[in-house]
């Protein structure tokens, strides 16, 4: 892995030339039996896997609206053809997302539509081979659902909810991707995608509590499982003890403390991620997330907020009330969703992004900074995928892009922005998102973060740009790693709630 | 006996056109949306979300942000097309209803328009390696038919003059199931052609975009999943079943 090197940067953004095959095969780790039984997927692919297959994309098709009219609505205009970063980083020509969705598509046509059945060469329909489900499970596995082509569609076509459909084909006949299968196995069995138990959680907890003590002369509290607390925080299992994210973890504790919030994690549900988005399988989707609803049930919390995490806050803010009840406005009959919506306090929003919680606190002038104290750094922001397009923070459509810059230039001095075609809804991801932050995936993820790296690049030499912050535990895990490949300090990425803890004044006002 | 020919297939091709349309239309319909997926940032209100699938509709947002190019020719030839089909409306009336008459000479020049747009798009197609490279045959032949359609009409407007009064009460007798005589003319034969192909092909390609665009969940859904819960009938039995 080490003779991974970065391409190198466009002179202008040109759109790149293809290169058919470019990452034919380079695809992740198939998960082992174990693994994929845990979940309930055959352990490895079945012998009529042509027919399960089938079978299944027609019982998606039949449950999926957007599928169902993703398949038949594109035109082959080209509009997303050079949107994807995959596409700009790696130049393979199934990278673009039209092209990704044609893979599946194509075995659509054949297989659901009369033209494809009488004349497939013409419609470009294929027959299920071998070679098509290694060609999906390949390039299916080289999309990280940002949504960014979705933003560009005439039709609005997501790519992201074809690649979900294909993975969730993909696990139903066994032939699912380790990394994520591995990841969801682990909540299931401790709570967390790190795999974190209990007590090493409260160790942790502890030991930072310590910490902050030495750092700051402050008894900041970290506690657990206090029932009656009036915030139940759910965070990415990376707060916990990976850098940077742990500085942000950090951050939330000292606004808490500082607006005398009564807060408390859980031992049980100690993971904001839900990567059974990423396999695109409902049923591990809602598994995931009713963990957090039992949690809040138990504790009897009034709110619940949730940390810095990109895809988590998507699943939160757009699917926790449609899988777990965590929201509003739920029909009186609907006992399921009734009893949790009642116990919760509807005079804020639930959930709420602890975005959403800083900068209402900021605004009630209930906290205060010392923003000298971030003025080491110059400061831009990278919008993360799922939190911009695919959620919401505050009361206005785009407050996901306004709040963390809000909270940002609260406690900061310095903040500029990087080119506008790459930031808010037109960001690019970080190239390892969508449950492909593995190292069997290292070459794509470096190549994929080429359309970041260049226009952060434009920002450290136009405007002097030393730290990138963003709201994603994925974000940070993969620019740490990739950064130092293309020649910047990975120190340069942290949070949003890291800069909050370097400038939050915790002594009395 | 063209005329009988044409009077068949005129039937034929409207009833699969309607029933086709109708079909994938309720299909579209009756399939949930069981999650909340609009791509954000996204109207939180009805009337928002109106506007936005108006401007979609109207004048292709998102494909003016990802593409000029593209954008330029493909609403010239939609505009355009839009256009002749109101201008052919004369064609199916009597007397001529008033603005009909009055957006004549505007149609005839969108047809020139519609035929730039097409050929806009087809160079593209051509030319451009990431479009070639996603373009099938279909893709192509789509094109083909829609140029002949809209370069057989100017023919006949502007080279070979067909006899259109004719035209006009052959198509005013179908409407009332009474064949009459259609003028036996090769433009004329080779447009009707490609249009009554154009039809069949219509509900049972990507020609669908029209109606589908309109069923996208990432575009006509309310940005409002916290404030009202959505449950799709198939996601609500998973609840009962626990």
């Amino acid at each position: 892995m080490a003779d991974i090197t970065a391409p190198a940067y466009r002179v202008i953004p040109i759109i790149p030339a293809l290169k058919p095959g470019a990452m034919e095969g380079k695809g992740p780790f198939v998960a082992g039996d174990k693994l994929n039984e845990a979940l309930g997927f055959p352990g490895q692919l079945v012998e009529d896997w042509h027919d399960r297959a089938i079978a299944k994309m027609g019982q998606l098709l039949s449950k999926y609206r957007s599928l169902k009219v993703f398949m038949d609505a594109c035109v082959h205009c080209g509009a997303c053809s050079d949107k994807c970063h995959y596409f700009i980083g790696t130049q393979d020509p199934k990278n673009m997302p039209v092209a990704r969705q044609d893979l599946l598509r194509s075995v659509y046509r054949r297989y659901f539509t009369l033209p494809g059945k009488l004349f497939p060469k013409l419609v470009g329909a294929r027959d299920l081979t071998r070679e098509v489900l290694d060609e999906w499970y390949n390039y299916f596995n080289q999309c990280s659902e940002c949504r960014r082509c979705s933003v560009f569609c005439p039709y609005g076509i997501d790519t992201a909810e074809v690649t979900m459909a294909a993975r969730e084909i993909l696990d139903s006949v066994g032939y699912g991707q380790k990394y994520s299968n591995e990841i969801i196995g682990k909540v299931h069995k401790i709570g967390n995608n790190l795999g974190l138990p209990g007590p090493a959680l409260s160790d942790t907890l502890e030991g930072l509590e310590e910490d902050v003590k030495d750092a700051t002369g402050i008894d900041v509290r970290f506690p657990m499982d206090v029932k009656g607390a009036e915030v139940l925080l759910i965070t990415p299992s990376a707060d916990f003890f990976a850098e940077p994210h742990i500085d942000s973890l950090i951050g939330y504790a000292k606004v808490f403390h500082a607006t005398g919030t009564s807060w408390t994690l859980s031992s049980m549900s100690s993971e904001a991620g839900n990567f059974g988005m990423f396999i695109g399988n409902y049923d591990q989707l809602r598994t995931i997330a009713l963990r957090i609803r039992q949690a809040a049930l138990e504790l009897g919390v009034k709110r619940i907020v949730v940390g810095e995490c990109g895809h988590a806050w998507r699943v939160a803010y757009s699917f926790w009330n449609t899988l777990t009840g965590v929201g509003e406005g739920a029909d009186p009959n609907d006992h399921f969703a009734q009893m949790l919506q009642k116990q919760l306090d509807h005079r804020y929003k639930q959930p709420a992004h602890i975005c959403e919680f800083t900068w209402d606190m900021i605004q009630d002038n209930r906290l205060t900074f010392d923003k000298s104290a971030n003025d080491k750094h110059i400061i831009t922001f990278h919008d993360s995928c799922n939190v911009a397009r695919g959620s919401r923070m505050g009361d206005l459509p785009g407050g996901q892009f306004e709040i963390p810059r809000n909270i940002i230039r609260a406690v900061a001095n310095n903040f500029v922005e990087m080119a506008p075609s790459t930031t808010r809804e037109q960001t690019f991801c970080c190239g390892g998102g969508g449950g492909l932050l593995t190292d069997d995936l290292l070459e794509l993820r470096v190549k994929g973060a080429l359309p970041r790296m260049e226009v952060l690049q434009q920002a450290v030499d136009e405007h002097g740009v030393n730290f990138m912050a963003t709201i994603c535990a994925i974000c940070k895990a993969q620019f740490t790693k990739i950064m130092p490949i293309y020649g910047f300090d990975r120190k340069m990425v942290g949070g949003v709630h890291q800069l909050v803890s370097n400038a939050i004044q915790l002594g009395p006002k | 006996m063209a005329s009988i020919v044409f009077a068949i297939l005129f039937y034929l091709a409207t009833l699969l056109l309607v029933v086709g349309l109708l079909y994938r239309i309720s299909t579209y319909a009756r399939t949930p949306a069981p999650l909340k997926i609009p791509t954000t940032p996204a109207p939180t209100t009805t009337g928002g979300v109106v506007l936005r699938m108006t401007r979609e509709v109207v004048f292709f947002e998102s494909l003016f942000k990802a593409n000029l190019w593209i954008w330029g020719f493909g609403w010239l030839f939609h505009a355009s097309l839009a256009l002749v089909i109101l201008r052919h409306l004369r064609y199916f009336t009597e007397p001529v209803w008033e603005w009909v008459a009055f957006i004549q000479p505007f149609g005839m020049y969108a047809g020139i328009t519609m035929l730039l747009g097409l050929c806009g798009l087809w160079a593209r197609r051509l030319l451009v390696e990431r479009i070639r490279y996603i373009s099938t045959p279909s893709d192509h032949l789509m094109l083909v038919l829609l140029i002949g359609i809209a370069a057989s009409g100017l023919m006949m407007k502007f080279a070979a003059h067909t006899d259109v009064i004719a035209v006009k009460s052959y198509f005013l007798g179908l409407m009332h199931f009474d064949v009459g005589v259609l003028p036996a003319d090769l433009l004329l034969v080779v447009h009707l052609s490609l249009v009554v192909s154009l039809l069949v092909v219509f509900p049972n390609s990507k020609l669908l975009h029209a109606p589908g665009v309109f069923f996208s969940p990432t575009r006509n859904q309310k940005d409002d999943p916290r404030e009202k819960r959505h449950l799709s009938a198939w996601a609500a039995k998973l609840e009962s079943e626990k």
